[in-house]
């Protein structure tokens, strides 16, 4: 495990306010690092350090052993940087911006009509390549920014939100992509789309007024909500209550819910600590006159965690 | 070198990728012909020389030359792309110096579609060239010092509107720094050492000596030394501001 992007400190101050106060963290070849939070949180500004765009009021931070701010051209070099928004040049077709990217890169004749190849089709730009990129919808402005970041095979990539705007089936190829080249690289993703973490990170770090608040697998974030491993079933509604207040009765529950309302309600319930309860809860359920269905052992969602993580701060 | 040139060739190609280009090159010759011909009274003066020409020149590049610079910075800002480009591996002054050889490029183009007149005046008499490739050269040079303030004003905002008014009045000042309109604002109360190295500042009596034929190192060092001094300060500009 090599770092191929460390931050140590990492801060950045406007005016008053602390917009990145005091991360840290690294990222390993092979991971792919969630980077969640409330809007305002403090994710792109972190990336913008990264990327060499901001300077750092105090901290480090570092591109494959590279300081952002005292080497940034070796840092930049190995870095593919997709800005919050994508960013392009409006007059510009694709073709001709891919090309002006690997110009400026230095990727030259046939390596260039390689690399440029296999991003456009990666990215599924073919269609729109002569094409000026203001005229683009919003999906493909996101690709072009995609393409341009993958251009260089660089070892490290910064994404700022790179699903933001897509299809779903898009979305699912952008993913795709992402995967395929995990391996290879140290990749930090930012995202509000939290099946996305679950999908493709290895890791997720949930970040809020400028602080790391969780640093966990996406399984270990999930597994902090309370419902993690709860056992639940559906009962008609006109009973739901009644066997709320049954259950919640039963050796070894500690709390029972309604998580959803309809024609048949489905009841959550929670053990005490780790014991296990989901045979009890099944023949106390199955043997009661509410038509009890629908078993099943809660998995916890990270929505339900990143509420309750963010909750207090933001 | 190469992101640089890279760079260049971007900017180049995007003057002509708008209408920008087209309308400032005929604007450019449209204004330049008519001033010479109608209040230059190129064939009244009946000399075989370009001063009726390049005379017009300082106040073409006043309002003409922020025109095409207005957009190098402050339209990165607007758009944001800004932020791709300083993330490229490219250092602020290859892409200060990269954007600068572009715009000086354009205005070298417009500058070269002005040959016709040189051509007319080679036919009717017989023009002192020597002079004319000097005059050129000059206008070319202060075109430059006229962008280089032009760039360092763009790089200030992300509203082309007001880095173009900026950097006209900047501009206005530089041309016009020897004459009382300048003068009189410091006369009052500038001592005379200051109103002696502001007057040395003026574009226009730099450029009326190179068009008169005489090439002196120190106008020559005077109009790339503002031009050095402007790229720096963009430079500094868009460190400082290029988040804002």
């Amino acid at each position: 495990m090599t770092a191929m992007i460390a931050l140590t400190g990492l801060t950045k101050q406007f005016g008053q306010i602390h917009a990145v106060a005091d991360v840290s963290f690294t990222v390993a070849k092979g991971e792919v690092l969630g980077f969640l939070g409330p809007n305002g949180a403090g994710k792109s500004t972190t990336m913008k350090m990264l990327a060499g765009f901001l300077t750092p009021s105090a901290g480090k931070a570092s591109v494959c052993g590279f300081d952002v701010v005292d080497q940034p051209i070796a840092a930049k070099q190995r870095l593919g940087y997709l800005p919050e928004g994508a960013p392009a040049y409006p007059d510009m077709t694709a073709r001709a911006f891919l090309n002006f990217i690997a110009a400026v890169r230095g990727i030259t004749g046939s390596e260039r009509t390689r690399r440029i190849g296999w991003a456009i089709e990666r990215t599924q730009l073919t269609a729109v390549l002569d094409q000026p990129i203001d005229t683009l919808s919003k999906g493909f402005k996101r690709r072009v920014g995609l393409a341009q970041a993958v251009l260089h095979d660089p070892p490290v990539l910064i994404l700022d939100e790179p699903t933001d705007g897509l299809d779903p089936n898009q979305k699912h190829e952008v993913r795709g992509l992402i995967q395929d080249i995990a391996a290879e690289k140290a990749i930090i993703i930012s995202t509000h789309i939290l099946e996305e973490v679950e999908a493709v990170c290895s890791r997720a770090i949930i970040i809020a007024r400028g602080r790391v608040l969780a640093d966990a697998t996406p399984d270990a974030l999930v597994a902090q909500d309370p419902d993690h491993g709860a056992v639940s079933l559906t009962v008609a509604a006109d009973v739901a209550d009644q066997a709320i207040e049954a259950l919640a009765t039963l050796p070894g529950v500690a709390h029972a819910h309604i998580n959803r309302q309809g024609p048949r309600s489905k009841i959550v319930v929670r053990a005490e600590g780790d014991r296990p309860i989901a045979d009890t809860v099944r023949q106390f359920a199955s043997a009661a006159p509410w038509q009890a269905a629908d078993f099943a052992t809660e998995y916890g969602r990270l929505d339900q965690v990143f509420r309750h993580i963010t909750r207090d701060v933001a | 070198m190469a992101p640089l040139l890279a760079i260049t060739r971007r900017e180049f190609a995007a003057y002509f990728a708008t209408p920008l280009a087209s309308v400032f090159l005929c604007i450019f010759l449209a204004l330049a012909g008519a001033l010479t011909f109608f209040i230059g009274n190129f064939f009244e003066r009946g000399r075989a020389d370009l001063q009726a020409f390049f005379s017009f020149h300082p106040w073409l590049y006043l309002f003409l030359i922020p025109a095409i610079a207005m957009r190098l910075w402050a339209e990165e800002r607007r758009s944001g792309s800004i932020e791709l480009l300083l993330t490229l591996p490219v250092s602020t002054a290859e892409a200060v110096i990269g954007k600068f050889l572009a715009a000086w490029g354009f205005v070298a183009v417009a500058l070269v579609l002005t040959c016709p007149i040189w051509i007319t005046v080679t036919y009717l008499g017989t023009p002192d060239h020597g002079v004319i490739i000097a005059s050129y050269l000059g206008s070319w040079l202060m075109a430059g010092a006229f962008l280089a303030v032009g760039q360092a004003v763009s790089a200030t905002t992300k509203n082309q509107v007001i880095a173009f008014v900026l950097a006209a009045a900047v501009c206005f000042v530089f041309t016009l720094a020897g004459t009382p309109i300048v003068l009189s604002a410091f006369a009052s109360w500038a001592p005379p050492a200051v109103l002696e190295a502001i007057s040395s500042l003026s574009f226009l009596a730099r450029f009326q000596s190179i068009t008169r034929g005489v090439i002196d190192l120190g106008d020559v060092i005077y109009f790339a030394s503002t031009i050095g001094v402007f790229l720096v300060a963009t430079v500094a500009i868009v460190d400082y501001k290029k988040a804002d």
